[in-house]
């Protein structure tokens, strides 16, 4: 078993519980622009799919890789600015003079 | 500090990006804070992203700048749909995600094949695959929320048996590639296979279901990406994929609960075939219905009055005539809240975000453990468009399919209203008793015309 198995399973497991703790305090209210967030935040895989691309390897992992960038990026991209949009939208009683 | 690398320098971005994406997701716990969080967010992937594009291994760029702009082309519009389509925008970005992440997997293997350990083939594999039937499952959830596809389930004799040996199939060719990585060829094999086997999973499923399968494919789609961590060794990924996959888990146990259903039973249960229609056929059964006149006379001497929400209003897009009837009512000086139940409409939190789109301030939107307590002390609860979540049935009736389910009490109010197309059952095509009680009054018609009505009747519209 290789050791960079041991400790991405590391960060893996207690990235894991970050997320369960800082997660389950989100109110049901913005489980919809949360659901959008983590969307925007998995598009960090942009970064393995700008260097599978950009290594140009092969005809065939250049093609992979140039999709991979254009989806990705597409996800975040729109999840920050639907996010965003969403968040906006909620209001107190107090603050919605307008 | 002698010999610090560019790989380290980009690293240690890498690392203050994650920081950063937990703040994000922390911020986000309250609607004050939320919006520092996805600057938050956007500052890290903003650095991650810049951070990349110095990585000495790049020798090509003119490709990558090609597929940031069009990446950017499909997200802005992307990211300005109307509210009511973000279910189906979101399902359309776990399948982005999740074709993503295959690609990269997929380039990985033929990068190094024939050469890859057999410890690299399991993790590709099982990134392949989860990554695969993500994404056509995604993209069956987005077709069937955006109405392409029939929203009823579509089921046949033998489908678990058939679903589950895809998914085998798909197992064991990944299997003989751990053993035999030079057997290229079965590679595409597998992930036609995996591809296969997420329409199969999605296709069954109803749209009443969707809000616990589009949080299930979120996970998926999180640990597709964490997976793809591990093929990488890249730390960066492996926490963005398990927040994801978390976020996913979470909100899909939360989904189940909300439903009293465990995940194989929404995965494999094929909930919403109509009953066999036994008992409705049997007695013919009394309803008192009104008209807008009689239920603004109702509501504008009311006290309290609670508004629950739920798919058929989104449908009908009646959230700003509801806004309108709110204002009538608050002007008036009638307490007016919002009950929403985990599971009303299409994702979780829909109700939420139409409402609060909607001008309705969020202090006014409960959701269901908050507002239960409420309903014995409220003069009017007015259904606009839910069913399943309202039927008493689920607390009483232990032959019902949705015994035991949580619900909202709206019958303990003084009086329920509800307003409604005609008599046809919901989308779980489970009968509503509430709808025969001696209180409740049925509103028929168009949920935006009547609410429209009721707000000219308040003499409160706005023209």
């Amino acid at each position: 078993m290789p050791s960079d198995f041991i400790s991405n399973l590391f960060v893996f497991i207690l990235a894991g519980f970050v997320g369960f703790e800082v997660i389950k305090r989100v109110s049901p209210l913005l489980h919809t622009p949360l659901m959008s967030l983590t969307n925007a935040l998995d598009a960090i895989v942009v970064v393995a799919a700008i260097i599978i691309a950009g290594r140009h390897e092969t005809t065939l992992s250049t093609v992979l890789g140039v999709i991979a960038v254009a989806a990705s990026f597409s996800n975040m991209v729109g999840g920050f600015l639907i996010t965003d949009r969403m968040l906006r939208m909620f209001k107190t009683g107090k603050s919605k003079k307008s | 500090m002698s010999g610090v690398t560019a790989g380290q320098l980009i690293d240690f971005t890498y690392l203050i990006a994650a920081v950063l994406f937990i703040l994000s997701l922390k911020w986000l716990s309250s609607p004050i804070t939320a919006r520092h969080g996805v600057l938050a967010g956007e500052i890290g992937a903003a650095l991650a992203v810049g951070a990349t594009l110095f990585n000495p291994e790049l020798v090509q760029f003119k490709w990558i700048i090609v597929a940031l702009i069009v990446g950017a082309g499909v997200g802005i519009p992307l990211g300005l749909v109307h509210m009511t389509a973000v279910p189906q925008r979101t399902a359309l970005s776990h399948a982005f995600g999740a074709l993503s992440a295959t690609m990269i997997g997929i380039a990985e293997y033929y990068v190094h094949a024939p050469k890859v350990t057999k410890f690299g083939m399991v993790e590709i594999g099982l990134e392949v695959i989860i990554g695969s039937l993500t994404f056509t499952g995604s993209l069956i959830a987005a077709g069937k929320l955006q109405e392409i596809l029939p929203q009823r389930p579509i089921t046949y004799r033998g489908q678990n048996v058939v679903s589950l040996s895809v998914l085998g199939a798909a197992v064991i060719l990944a299997l003989i590639l751990v053993i035999h990585p030079e057997y290229t060829k079965l590679f595409p094999v597998m992930v036609g296979v995996a591809l296969f086997f997420g329409v199969l999973l999605v296709t069954p499923i109803g749209g009443a279901d969707m809000p616990t399968v589009i949080s299930l494919l979120n996970s998926y789609a999180g640990l597709s990406a964490a997976l793809l961590g591990f093929v990488l060794n890249s730390k960066v990924l492996v926490v963005a994929g398990a927040l994801d996959g978390s976020s996913g888990f979470i909100l899909s146990v939360i989904m189940c609960k909300a439903m009293n259903r465990s995940f194989t039973n929404v995965m494999f249960g094929a909930f919403g075939q109509v009953q066999a229609g036994a008992k409705a056929a049997g007695e013919e059964k009394v309803v008192r219905s009104a008209n807008a006149e009689e239920a603004a006379a109702i509501l504008g001497s009311a006290n309290k009055v609670v508004i629950v929400p739920g798919y058929g209003m989104a449908v009908a897009q009646a959230q700003h005539k509801v806004r309108e009837l709110f204002d009538a009512l608050t002007k008036r000086g009638v307490d007016v809240k919002f009950g929403i139940h985990p599971v009303a409409g299409r994702m979780p939190g829909h109700m939420n975000v139409l409402l609060a789109e909607a001008d309705i301030p969020y202090d006014r939107l409960l959701d269901m453990e908050e507002i239960n307590s409420d309903f014995p002390q409220t003069d009017v609860a007015l259904v606009i468009g839910a069913n399943d979540v309202t039927n008493p049935a689920a607390r009483t009736d232990t032959s019902s399919p949705i015994y035991g389910m949580p619900i909202l009490d709206v019958d303990k109010a003084h009086t329920v209203m509800v307003i409604k197309r005609g008599m046809s059952p919901g989308f779980a095509g489970i009968d509503n008793p509430l709808y025969y009680l001696d209180h409740t009054l049925m509103l028929f018609g168009d949920a935006k015309a009547f609410v429209g009505n009721i707000v000219r009747e308040l003499g409160g519209g706005h023209g």
